[in-house]
């Protein structure tokens, strides 16, 4: 596949790299922690958008450890496509019951019925691109001037060039050109009315740092970033998980296998990955020597090489 | 590496690298290699790469793709903003922060720079030194970098000739020699980042390099060393819960990131402003109980005594405080369109601690290629650096930049637009107004 130049690949790199991966830098916990003090202390209204994914979850212990012993100041925000996986949705539940969180839901189907948007059709159909519209609804409606998310540099291109503190227009839009220079460990948060910011605390951790925490902190993750038995289909080379919300073609027959996913999103938009593992250190150890990235396997990504950098510019979380 | 409590996780050591190099000195392809040869990039990935290789019409694997990420950088064929890298090693985990080296662009490299403990400069063997690397050594410098490595790469375009090497380093020892701070260490070795050479393993087409590759410098440099200096704990929040528990009712906890230094349960700090004294009863860490925390730790600090303590104010040892300082001596790197002038004002953010400050004077810019200054300027543009002095509107317990780094540094910001405009250096007071050997002085 690969033509390059006279790779020289030393046995001790290459052997290293399988063994060695349980690592966990400390110094990311605490600068977690440092930007979501800085998040409640230099605004009125922040939010953590609640995706029910790894990254979030962690966002939302931090944000426990970083206030411990008071209360997480900001509440939980959570857009609801009506597409989920069940299993996110009970888990969300029951994170918020015994962290003593709050939690603030808005449905997509809401904005579909009042005409804000227009449920997609054909066969690639999903509700990611109408939720960003919900999202800047809410964020207007509730007068959220920070939202905080779980995305990391690591994961795509576009967001490798993101700041902590990144400034949205009162459009919600990113402006990769005229984004704030971030130095040392000053962040500015100053805005302008009808302006916000989306936070980024675990901006430098890489996936298997994510894991690694969880791991660390024994932290409590949905059912299917594990080996589950499940009903999926072959798409584009992925294997897509049966659901009433996917237009299926003719020739695309479910059959049941043992899954996992790697990162979760809509039922629409996140390919299962066939997997055995079970527990942590099988996902750790698989992720380890996996040869597909995480946002590999996400269909919203693979619209177009600058996919993400698109949907950022128009508000995407 | 120590150990953690669940002994099956090394707590890892973390260093942050600064790339910068020219316009198509081959800065992305080297750190495409790095990448690469650590197996930090996964197959789907390379497999993108490789069809955009091919769509571009080159025969080989175009690493420098893996960096160059904005639809403007695709299109113009340069980097235009700081990307962050991440691969890993068994020893350490990697933070690279890549800036460019178009010269408008200098402001994002003070920007990626400012965290480094480790600055690669990329010098193309065909070029020599040439401006850029002035001013890329430059900001090294003022930024107190402590380990710069300079690497002159695409050898295998000048024949791996070490006579080469050997002139293209001896032009940069003089700008070097002029500038260097005292603790910082240079190294110097000659690569071809397009084939691999000296970046993990020895080049064996350059036989006559018989120093250490560019990972071997890597694996074994100095991280950063905040703890070493005096404790600085600016608070940026304080924790007082509402719960219903009573046991919580009088609890009050400081929060803040150690910046520099060590704290102990037992300690004797003194609250700036104010000068009040207390002990330290009880340090959390991530919500758990700790005896001690050093610098770079996220904490909550318990006072035996109830001390009016709000965001801003910084807790020290009391007979190490830094100065109160309502005037400043400064070095400034410009960041934004709008020129700083005297007279005008900004919102100064120290730390998590904001004053308003007036620009009293500018005494110099200072020419980075030339490396000449030019006396009282009308204003500092952007990219420009220069000497100021600043009138703040409250005071600010700032180190000399030199003294303590973690301490030493702040930000302007344009309270109009709210722009990060300006970045700051504390100098000592009244450097700037004594006379100087050279035309930019000596240890920066």
């Amino acid at each position: 596949m690969l033509q390059t130049p006279e790779v020289i690949l030393p046995d001790v790199y290459a052997e290293k790299m399988a063994a060695e991966k349980w690592h966990f830098a400390r110094e990311l916990e605490d600068e977690g922690i440092f930007i979501l003090r800085e998040t409640a202390a230099q605004f009125e209204r922040p939010a953590i958008l609640f995706s029910g994914g790894k990254d979030s979850i962690v966002v939302t212990h931090l944000a426990v450890r970083a206030f411990a012993p008071g209360k997480v100041p900001f509440p939980l925000l959570h857009v609801d496509t009506g597409h989920n996986f069940p299993e996110t949705i009970t888990f969300r539940d029951h994170l918020v019951k015994t962290l003593g969180l709050d939690l603030v839901v808005r449905y997509v189907q809401d904005s579909i019925d009042k005409g804000r948007v227009r449920e997609e059709t054909g066969k690639y159909a999903s509700r990611n691109v109408l939720q960003t519209v919900t999202l800047l609804d809410a964020i207007e409606e509730l007068k959220y001037d920070a939202c905080i998310g779980g995305a990391r540099r690591d994961e795509e291109k576009a967001r490798a060039k993101e700041r902590i503190f990144s400034v949205r227009n009162d459009f919600g839009q990113w402006d990769a050109q005229r984004q704030r220079p971030e130095l040392f460990n000053m962040l500015n948060g100053r805005i302008a009315p009808g302006e916000h910011v989306r936070v980024f605390p675990i901006s430098n951790w890489t996936e298997l740092d994510v894991w690694n925490y969880i791991r660390q902190e024994q932290l409590e993750i949905p059912s299917i970033y594990f080996s589950h038995e499940r009903a999926v289909f072959d798409r584009d080379g992925m294997l897509w998980a049966d659901s009433p919300h996917i237009n299926k073609m003719a020739d695309e027959i479910p059959y049941n296998t043992k899954v996992r996913f790697r990162t979760v999103g809509d039922m629409t938009c996140t390919a299962a990955v066939l997997s055995d593992a079970t527990d942590l250190l099988d996902v750790i150890a698989e992720i380890g020597s996996a040869e597909i990235s995480e946002r590999g396997a996400r269909i919203d990504d693979k619209r177009s090489e600058a996919a993400m950098e698109k949907r950022k510019r128009d508000g995407y979380f | 590496m120590a150990q953690s409590p669940n002994d099956q996780i090394k707590i890892m050591d973390l260093l942050r690298i600064a790339t910068a190099g020219s316009v198509d000195d081959g800065k992305s392809t080297l750190i495409g290699r790095l990448l690469y040869e650590t197996r930090s990039v996964p197959k789907d990935k390379l497999e993108a790469i490789d069809a955009a290789s091919k769509r571009r019409g080159v025969d080989f694997l175009d690493l420098s793709l893996l960096t160059d990420g904005l639809i403007a950088e695709r299109e113009q064929g340069i980097t235009i903003d700081v990307a962050h890298v991440y691969f890993s090693t068994p020893q350490r985990k990697y933070i690279i922060a890549d800036t460019p080296g178009h010269f408008e662009y200098t402001r994002n490299m003070v920007t990626g720079a400012s965290y480094a403990a480790v600055s690669i400069i990329l010098i193309d063997a065909r070029n020599g030194v040439v401006e850029q690397t002035a001013r890329h050594y430059y900001v090294s410098a003022m930024l107190r970098i402590p380990t710069v490595i300079v690497c002159v790469n695409k050898m295998d375009l000048v024949g791996y000739s070490q006579e080469r090497f050997n002139e293209v380093i001896a032009e940069f020892n003089k700008i070097a020699a002029q500038i260097k701070p005292d603790n910082q260490v240079i190294h110097t070795l000659p690569v071809a980042s397009l084939y691999g050479d000296n970046l993990i393993t020895r080049s064996a087409k350059m036989p006559w390099h018989t120093g250490p590759t560019l990972m071997t410098l890597l694996e074994t440099a100095e991280a950063h060393e905040p703890r070493k200096y005096a404790a600085r704990l600016p608070v940026q929040y304080v924790i007082r819960p509402r719960n219903t528990d009573v046991s919580l009712h009088d609890y009050r906890g400081y929060a803040g990131r150690l910046c520099s230094g060590v704290l102990n349960i037992g300690d004797k700090i003194m609250v700036l402003p104010g000068e009040r004294c207390s002990t330290i009863t009880a340090i959390e860490r991530a919500g758990k109980p700790v005896t001690q925390a050093t610098a770079g730790d996220s904490i909550t600090v318990l006072l035996a005594d109830d001390v009016d303590i709000s965001r801003g104010n910084l807790l020290v040892h009391p007979n190490a405080a830094p100065f109160t300082r309502k005037e400043l001596q400064v070095r400034l790197c410009w960041l934004d369109q709008n020129p700083i002038a005297p007279g005008k004002t900004y919102i100064l953010q120290h730390g998590v601690n904001r004053v308003r400050a007036k620009v009293q004077a500018l005494h110099q810019v200072i020419d980075v290629a030339a490396m000449q200054a030019t006396e009282s300027p009308a204003q500092l543009k952007l990219n420009e650096i220069g000497e100021a002095t600043l009138r703040l509107s409250a005071p600010i317990f700032a180190d000399d930049y030199a003294d303590n780094p973690s301490n030493g540094a702040f930000i302007l910001i344009d309270e109009w637009s709210n722009t990060t405009a300006g970045v700051g250096f504390v100098v000592p007071a009244g450097v700037s107004q004594q006379p100087r050997e050279g035309a930019l002085g000596s240890g920066i």
